[in-house]
């Protein structure tokens, strides 16, 4: 039956198959394969044993195992557990709980309800917060969850979602759908059950990847209905990490077959350029490969957090500190109350006590009597600290969010601050590491000029020139920039990846070139020697074309425009529309392809051999110059010379150049290789790579030059600029790149990271001796001979930079030298090294070298780092990073999904970080030391008071007032702070990028300004204590007689500390908003409210402060001058200091704030801007030298010392 | 070169205002709000605007100054101190025994001269020194809601150790603050006038009103082997019994003065006014000192000169700031450049 339904279906697949079997194509690739499947024979014997127990049964879903993911932190059961665990993992919050548990014995100096409030309110605060963000990780899985794929159900493929998929089901997954667990591949719409898979997600390659089915279940499975009765049994691997191994067998029909890492497709990559492939289902959610592989985010915390822990240690121990002195004044007072029986203080009754009091045991009394204290001087510990701060980057973060300049409106993709947490670190970056492709360029590329024949053709200009020409200073940019401009535009409109603009080519006028037969040939070559797939859209007949890499799609395109259109691809050939120079008409030409000699980063180019229609055989070359120069026939050289030059000048230009070539094969030639090429990829021995590699070899041979083609790696807008803002901002940019040296050297010049100015150190292994060595087979001593080398290339260099004085140098440095720079040994040299080189390229790195690196930087210079990038290939050193930013807006999310914000472009770096960064860096400093400060100045009032009480522990003010300080008078104005102030507005952190320099050098949360917040919180605290009890002591404060009680007094202190805390603010602030006065004076008359409102309750509650306002403090005039004259008094300190301060030792903003002040209300005058330019260097601590600028600075400097610059009298105000 | 750049940063937000705003609905919406644009003022510590600061503070503070201080002035207080003289020549070795000893006559009589003109009401305190009326301890043992409430008598938590009688009774009104009630007493007279102290309204009215019962009456009080001060009338309830109110509302400093009465005469210069006090109250086991005071009140309230001298040096030194900064701003005109020369 089975058989009969076979044979059926066989003539079906004919019918409906009519693909070629594009394996083929890839004699290379499909060559080596085989070896791959039967890798590991050891390994299928382990199928069964430990580690290998898996079985699915494909058909026969299991119930268990959903395919559902979660990365949610809490769940409705465990978050109220978890999440209060979280809470009280940070030290104030135990404090704050453990004096609230306190707080219901006798010890407390306070209520116990007053105690216990402000700490639930915190932590509800935060737990909503928790919530709310566990909410969107929620929705964000279920909308993963709740995508549909096409299930095997009941005889028909039926939509199902991903979240109900189990082990064992059969899916069908469409073209450019995502495979929605891992799959072990069954069979293709390809005849030879192939597919293609973009893994974007997982490693971030852009080229696709072939996998291919067993051909035992591409035989059995050719469509829908014959899933019906297929029954097949998996053994694998049980779920692990490893994305490039897979071990298992399949059982069909009591035959088993080994399976290889050919047939699993996994999730989270894509299907491309297939129809549907169908495939059961052998790990479901977080058993598949990808879940596993997916790091836990590490939770970063910024320094400046990290610092803030350090104070509020810093404060716990002052708490200590304070609190034992007042314990052993306790205890003395304490043990003298009762001597030899005579008591002293008979009004306490120590004969008659209890333990807190107990002058027989002074000792213990005073132990408890800290404890007690601890508590009372909680206060200093700002218990709403942590929440403020989250309010605060909360909106910081939808301030970012939020941001219009960096929107980017071609991807419609804002800024997004994905963890709200690193907002201030922002201001403090000290290095960038940034990746290249689709973090500097758009991972576009675009063909732009070539050169055939000796001729150079194109005129399009790059951005890399346009970078290069503006550096150089070229008095013919602005035309040339003119000129490009129209072009540039109808260009990126017309077609992507091809800005080719030269009329003696176009429009098929190349015929009348002198050389046309060689441009003829050239073209050919283009359209032909690839290994692209054409899709021609029914409708419009357009042409795109499927690439495995952007270059190769830019070259066929390329083709296509001028007049070489590739359209169809069949198992054997290739068929072109051609203008024929003869006729000047398209005619349809063939070329059947007889191999195809695959591109591979040893060979550097990549052949094909077709036969044309009249019968010759070609062998058709491109290839890197440095490998094709050498191929070229000895005899043809006539233009051999001024292609060179030309792909020099295209190099320097920043483009990719390819060398093109080919050579006409005799038939006995061809046949030989044929028969040769056939026998090595047919051949089980082990140097089976290297046959095929000779055979090749010997065919590619004797080129003939046709000409070079250059391809721009297209820039990012805006790049040359922003990185040179960086630069001047003092921040060093290292480039991280997977790409070759000299793309990456092509890179840097581009964006101004070199220049002609620089000496540049490059270290490589790819010197001859090292080559040399590498033929051998002495692993151990390659390695040892590369390390040496490695690391004297860092001493060369190193002694390089310390003998010059001034220069600016360039590291450059390969993947394989870094290997050896990074070890334990020569890591320590490598990065000093690396430090004193203004820019750092990294090339050939693999993204666990990018992380290595970012880890090196990260902890060898204890600075803040930045790593950018867009690929998953990113995403470890965006983890490892400091901060972490994604380029969002390209299809692969993982860079995204794994860093802290994420931006569509590069560019908008500058504001992020020049603008948000500083904001964020500023605010948060300012807020976190007058955080402490107005609690030190509130702690201490209760301290100073403590002294008058003979440290019994008795509060100044009433329960209810205290444990609303934080929480209503004071907390607002300081989230309004971190909200809204700005020290300088966003155009002039732009314009003067030095100020971003505060951030990295940490200037404005350094620890003398940190300690002179809390000694000004001291200094307030002792003048506003002893001023309003020495004026209101003991005589009458009111016409009517009446002297201070405890509670009056306390409540007239308590006045005066609101007022100097709110009125503080007032001075600190430099960006009033109409919401900043709202809050400060809010916050003042919040207090008058609390005490009319609190002291018309029940005296039950309300207790002391019972009409304490109403009856006694309004109507006392005394009480009005008090807190006028104590307020003042309590701020002229600060403001003195600040003027001081700003008048003779301005902090960088100040400057700033200065130079804006004088010119508001004109328009930027250059005079202060070259004075400026002046102080930007003074302040500048290390300069990278890097950027557009740093070059037309330093002339600019050089005029300005030429002739003695007198400024005019400079006057302010 | 810098304003093209700061121009460049904001085009393209500029631009995307323009294009197609409807299809762009993942664009931020552009509010003064969200692009931190709000309107707001700067403020700049300008040399104009840092001495007009100082000056106006000055120039505030020292006429203010200067009334407080006269009407400090104004006041007149007679202060005198009665613990020490009021012993007996032969107990001053032993003060403790003279006051413990019940049976010791604690009369004691004191002449004050007036020593400027003083217009009623006169208010008459009581200062006691070294007395911490704030200990947590003494503050804490008290029991509002049996003050104010007959039916909560027997709420008496917080008041240890004077809450019940030996046999278990509650106290009213119970703790350490009652118990320790102040119990001299004084009496004025000038020549053979007697002056009589009014004793009617010492007290906070919200305290008598709301705090103290009109209904709860002493009861237990004193009645306990140790007696700590006064004692009450037990048929007067709370809310009238003003020195206990007053009392009660505890001394904020280990200095305090109290409001004993007031005296509603006219003082002359140089009156001589005999007080007849009893020194009952034990101040000397922890070497307290007492001291009776007369004295007039202002608006500003009782005698003391520090309001005045503190906003005169505080004026004083603003007025200072303001020319020292006038002064530098002379001297080095312009601070901003003062990091570049």
């Amino acid at each position: 039956m089975a058989d009969d339904g076979g044979s059926n279906r066989t003539r079906r697949r004919s019918r409906r198959r009519r693909n070629m079997r594009l394996s083929k194509l890839y004699s290379f690739a499909c060559g080596r394969r085989p070896s791959v499947a039967d890798d590991d024979p050891a390994g299928s014997s382990r199928i069964g044993g430990p580690g290998f127990s898996r079985v699915v049964n494909a058909g026969v879903p299991e119930l268990q195992g959903s395919n559902s993911i979660s990365t949610t932190k809490y769940n409705v059961v465990t978050f109220f557990p978890k999440s209060l665990f979280e809470q009280f993992r940070r030290v104030a919050n135990i404090y704050f709980l453990v004096a609230g548990c306190l707080a219901y014995t006798n010890l407390a100096p306070y209520s116990s309800s007053t105690a216990v409030a402000p700490l639930v309110i915190v932590l509800l605060a935060t737990m909503v917060k928790e919530a709310i963000e566990d909410w969107r990780r929620y929705q964000q899985d279920s909308e993963v969850n709740n995508r549909s794929t096409k299930v095997f159900q009941d005889g028909v493929f039926s939509d199902v979602k991903w979240k109900d998929l189990r082990v064992g089901d059969i899916v069908k997954v469409q073209k450019d759908d995502f495979f929605p667990a891992d799959l072990v591949l069954l069979s293709s719409s390809y005849e030879d059950a192939i597919c293609y898979v973009e893994t974007m997600n997982l490693d971030g390659e852009t080229n696709l990847k072939l996998k291919q089915s067993l051909e035992v279940t591409s035989n059995l499975l050719l469509d829908d209905d014959s899933f019906t009765t297929f029954r097949a049994v998996i053994r694998c691997e049980d779920p692990n990490a490893h994305l490039y191994s897979f071990i298992g067998n399949i059982e069909i029909q009591e035959q088993q077959y080994p399976l290889s890492p050919q047939q699993l497709l996994l999730r989270d990559s894509k299907l491309r350029n297939t129809e549907f492939v169908y495939g059961t289902v052998i790990f479901t959610g977080h058993d598949s490969k990808v879940m596993q592989n997916a790091m836990k985010v590490p939770s970063k915390r910024s320094n400046v957090e990290k610092k803030m822990d350090k104070i509020i240690y810093l404060l716990l121990s002052s708490l200590v500190l304070i609190s034992v002195i007042g314990s052993i004044f306790f205890g003395i007072a304490t043990r003298d109350d009762l001597q030899d029986g005579r008591i002293k203080r008979w009004y306490l009754r120590p004969d008659d006590t209890n333990i807190y009091f107990d002058p027989n045991k002074p000792a213990i009394s005073a132990v408890l009597h800290f404890l007690t204290a601890m508590m009372l001087y909680g206060y200093f510990i700002p218990i709403s600290l942590y929440i403020s701060i989250e309010i605060v980057k909360l909106l910081q973060a939808l301030f970012i969010n939020n941001d219009i300049h960096m929107y980017h409106q071609e991807s419609d993709t804002p800024a997004h601050a994905r963890t709200s947490n690193l907002n201030e670190e922002l201001g403090q970056v000290d290095t960038i590491l940034t990746d290249k492709t689709g973090t500097l360029t758009c991972n576009s590329m675009e063909f732009i000029k070539c050169s055939v024949a000796g001729t150079a053709y194109g005129r399009g200009i790059t951005e890399v020139e346009r970078a290069m020409a503006k550096r150089k200073g070229s008095p013919l940019i602005a035309d040339m920039v003119n000129l490009n401009k129209p072009f540039q535009t109808e260009g990126q409109t017309a077609v992507k990846g091809f800005n080719f603009i030269d009329e003696r080519v176009m429009d098929g006028n190349w015929v009348n070139q002198p050389h046309h037969d060689v441009i003829q040939m050239f073209f050919r070559l283009l359209a032909v020697c690839h290994t692209c797939i054409p899709e021609v859209d029914e409708q419009s007949g357009k042409i795109s074309y499927e690439a495995e890499s952007p270059d190769e799609a830019a070259f066929v395109v390329a083709a296509r425009e001028l007049g070489f259109t590739f359209y169809k691809r069949t198992q054997t050939g290739i068929s072109l529309h051609e203008l024929d120079p003869l006729s000047g008409k398209q005619i349809d030409r063939s070329y059947k392809i007889l191999h195809v000699l695959e591109f591979n980063s040893a060979r550097k180019r990549m052949s094909v051999i077709v036969k044309d229609e009249e019968g010759k055989t070609f062998l058709f070359s491109k290839g890197a110059d440095s490998v094709m120069f050498e191929r070229l026939s000895s005899s043809e050289s006539s233009y051999r010379q001024v292609t060179q030059q030309h792909i020099n000048e295209y190099a320097d230009a920043g483009l990719r150049t390819l060398v093109l070539a080919y050579r006409e094969l005799e038939e006995d030639e061809c046949a030989y290789f044929d028969r040769k090429f056939t026998e090595a990829k047919n051949s089980i021995s082990a140097d089976r790579d290297e046959k095929i590699e000779e055979a090749a070899d010997s065919l590619e041979r004797d080129l003939i030059l046709l000409g070079a083609t250059a391809v721009e790696d297209k820039l990012q807008k805006g790049v040359p600029e922003c990185i040179d803002k960086l630069a001047q901002a003092g921040i060093k940019i290292w480039v991280l790149t997977g790409d070759k040296m000299e793309t990456a050297i092509n890179i840097g010049y581009a964006c101004s990271l070199l220049r002609q100015g620089m000496k540049q150190i490059t270290i490589t292994l790819e010197t001859a001796d090292i080559i040399a060595l590498e033929k051998g087979s002495d692993k151990e001593a390659v390695a040892k001979a590369s390390k040496d080398n490695v690391v004297q290339q860092i001493n060369e260099g190193k002694k390089l930079i310390n003998a010059s004085s001034g220069e600016t140098f360039a590291l450059i440095i390969d993947g394989k030298s870094l290997t050896y720079a990074l070890e334990d040994d020569a890591k320590g040299i490598f990065l000093d090294l690396a430090i004193g080189c203004g820019s750092v390229i990294c090339c050939r790195s693999s993204p666990k070298q990018k992380a290595l690196v970012t880890r090196l930087v990260k902890t060898g210079t204890g600075k803040v780092t930045l790593a950018i990038g867009d690929g998953a290939n990113d995403v470890g050193m965006i983890q490892e990073a400091d901060i972490g930013v994604g380029i969002s807006g390209a299809e692969g999310m993982q860079a995204v999904m794994a860093s802290d914000v994420s931006i569509a472009q590069f560019r908008f770096l500058e504001r992020l970080l020049l603008v948000h960064g500083h904001w964020c860096y500023s605010r948060i400093s300012s807020m976190i030391c007058y955080f402490f400060y107005k609690n030190i100045t509130f702690g201490v009032t209760l301290f100073l008071y403590e002294a008058y009480t003979s440290f019994s522990g008795q509060a100044f003010y009433n329960d209810w007032a205290m444990a609303l300080y934080n929480v209503l008078f004071t907390s607002l104005p300081v989230i309004a702070m971190g909200v809204f102030d700005q020290d300088v507005p966003a155009r002039f952190c732009l314009k003067y990028p030095m100020l971003y320099q505060e951030g990295p050098q940490n200037l404005l949360f350094r620890w003398s300004r940190i300690l002179g917040w809390m000694l000004y919180g001291v200094a307030s605290a002792v003048i506003i204590f002893f001023f309003s009890t020495t004026a209101l002591q003991h005589q009458a404060f009111r016409e009517s007689g009446e002297v201070m009680d405890l509670a009056a007094l306390g409540a007239t202190a308590y006045t005066c500390v609101v007022w100097a805390v709110n009125v503080q603010m007032v001075i600190t602030v430099s960006y009033f908003t109409l919401i900043q006065h709202i809050c400060i004076w809010g916050g003042i008359a919040l207090w008058y409210v609390f005490l009319v409102a609190y002291g018309a309750i029940t005296p039950t509650f309300s207790t002391t402060y019972f009409m304490v306002f109403v009856d006694a403090l309004a109507g006392a005039a005394s009480y009005w001058v008090v807190t006028l004259l104590v307020s003042a008094a309590a701020l002229i300190p600060y403001f003195t200091y600040a003027v001081i301060k700003t008048w003779f030792f301005p902090d960088y903003h100040n400057k700033i704030q200065w130079l804006q002040h004088r010119n508001r209300g004109q328009p930027d005058s250059n005079h202060a801007d070259v004075e400026f330019g002046q102080a930007l260097r003074q302040f500048s601590v290390r300069s990278t030298g890097v950027g557009v600028s740093a070059r037309r600075d330093a002339a600019a400097l050089v005029r300005l010392n030429s002739k003695v610059y007198h400024a005019d009298s400079p006057q302010l105000s | 070169m810098s304003g093209s750049n700061a121009a460049a940063g904001t085009s393209n937000g500029g631009s995307g205002d323009a294009g197609g705003a409807a299809r762009r609905n993942r664009m931020p919406k552009y509010s003064k709000f969200t692009q931190q644009e709000l309107p707001a003022c700067k403020p700049i510590l300008t040399p104009k605007w840092v001495v007009s600061v100082f000056f106006l503070v000055g120039v505030i503070f020292v006429p203010i100054g200067v009334v407080l201080l006269l009407a400090a002035r104004d006041v007149v207080e007679i202060v005198d101190r009665y613990d020490e003289v009021c012993v007996p020549g032969n107990m001053t070795e032993n003060k403790l025994a003279y006051i413990q000893n019940s049976t010791i006559s604690k009369n004691c009589s004191r002449t004050l001269t007036v020593t400027k003109d003083m217009k009623q009401p006169i208010f008459v305190y009581y200062e006691l020194d070294n007395f911490y009326q704030n200990h947590r301890r003494y503050v804490k043992s008290r029991n509002d809601a049996q003050l104010r409430d007959a039916k909560k008598a027997n709420q008496t938590s917080a008041c240890e150790p004077e809450r019940t009688t030996a046999d278990g009774k509650p106290i009213v009104p119970c703790g350490l603050i009652a118990w320790s009630l102040f119990n001299d007493t004084y009496s004025f007279t000038r020549g053979n006038e007697n002056l009589t102290v009014d004793k009617k309204d010492i007290s906070w009215k919200s305290d008598r009103e709301h705090k103290f019962g009109k209904d709860v009456f002493p009861s237990n009080f004193q009645n306990g082997s140790l007696i700590g001060g006064a004692k009450l009338n037990p048929d007067i309830p709370l809310s009238d019994q003003e020195d206990l109110i007053v009392w009660m509302r505890t001394a904020a400093l280990p200095t305090f003065r109290k409001l004993y009465g007031r005296i509603y005469v006219d003082l002359k210069e140089n009156d001589t006014i005999t007080v007849n006090l009893l020194n009952n109250y034990n101040t000397y086991s922890f070497g307290g000192k007492k001291k009776l005071v007369l004295s007039t009140a202002t608006w500003l309230g009782g005698k003391n000169s520090f309001l005045g001298y503190a906003y005169l040096s505080v004026g004083g030194f603003c007025i200072f700031l303001a020319f020292t900064f006038t002064l530098l701003y002379f001297i080095k005109p312009s601070p901003f450049y003062l990091g570049l020369s």
